[in-house]
């Protein structure tokens, strides 16, 4: 299916947000995961179902003021 | 020390993360100021270079309280989830809530952010609002549950210091008990100093300290002002006067 990852369009094998974040290498990453704007806690991440254009966003840590 | 939703922090600086020239540079900005809160965001993860990682190691050999921010943040929204995300990456409810209302200003959507830390509060957050020295907004966001609030000096990044010190002097006599932190816009220490000498609770810095040609000098003299400028703070500062008052005494002089 195609997805939206950090603003990119690409396609995924995955079905769940948990197997996107597998696919990607960020399996034992320390990351947060939006999808379509709404907060995604991790230990749900197995359960989300991802569908047809969702836009996913993961992030980490990072500098700020 | 100032009080953070019941945590004291030994410090009144709280330091910025971003723009030094290395994170050696940045640790020991952090080391010779002292300062005790590490403001740090969250940001798109890209490629496979695990920034973040290597990012948060360095922060949590600071040893300090951690700050995230929702920097960048236009929307209610988007806030909302960047605090989110932010409470979960960074394990804290502290946020320091930015919902930014106009690009050349960065100033604070005052509407979006009172929304914003009322629906943080909710679920839980200790909520650090970044917003102008407007008295009424101030209001609503203590109503909204803030127990602090960072309005700014000058926009982020301009060094300008403190452009409107009647609004501040008077957010401080309005809340004499709630902690308040300049937040932005601070260039240089005297600045800081003089933030003190109102009465202020801290201030927190980015730009000043990092974009300086020797970041860790700076953030030692930042440190050095803050002390001075509450140590003159509460000794309770003489009145100032329009005429002159000889401080030699009169009594007794020769020729008169």
């Amino acid at each position: 299916m195609k997805i939206t990852l950090n603003g990119t369009p690409q396609e995924t094998g995955a079905d769940t947000l948990a197997a996107l974040l597998d696919e990607m290498g960020y399996t034992h990453a320390r990351v947060a995961t939006a999808v379509n704007e709404e907060f995604v806690p991790a230990p749900s991440r197995d359960a989300h179902s991802l569908a047809d254009g969702d836009r996913i966003e993961i992030v980490t840590p990072r500098q700020g003021g | 020390m100032p009080t953070y939703y019941d945590t004291e922090v030994a410090s009144r600086l709280m330091l910025g993360t971003a723009q030094y020239p290395s994170p050696a540079i940045l640790a020991e900005a952090f080391r010779r100021s002292g300062a005790g809160i590490a403001t740090v965001s969250v940001r798109r993860e890209s490629g496979g270079e695990r920034a973040g990682q290597a990012f948060w190691d360095l922060i949590r050999d600071l040893g300090v309280h951690v700050l995230p921010n929702t920097a960048g943040c236009h929307s209610v929204r988007e806030a909302v989830t960047t605090a989110q995300m932010a409470r979960e990456l960074f394990g804290t409810d502290w946020i320091k809530l930015e919902v930014i209302g106009h690009a050349d200003t960065l100033q604070p959507d005052p509407f979006g952010l009172v929304e914003a830390a009322r629906i943080l509060t909710d679920e839980g957050f200790k909520v650090f609002p970044y917003c102008t020295e407007d008295l009424v907004i101030c209001e609503k966001l203590v109503e909204a549950g803030c127990q602090v609030l960072m309005p700014w000096g000058a926009p982020i990044g301009t060094g300008l210091g403190l452009n409107n010190i009647y609004g501040l002097r008077t957010l401080r006599a309005h809340f004499p008990d709630l902690p308040l932190v300049i937040d932005a816009g601070l260039g240089v220490p005297s600045q800081a100093a003089h933030a003190m000498e109102l009465g202020y609770d801290a201030v927190l810095l980015n730009t000043a300290v990092a974009k300086a040609g020797d970041p860790a000098a700076m953030a030692e003299g930042f440190a050095r002002a803050l002390e001075a400028g509450r140590m003159g703070f509460e000794a309770d500062p003489m009145m100032p006067r329009d005429m002159a008052a000889p401080s030699t005494p009169v009594l007794g002089q020769a020729f008169s």
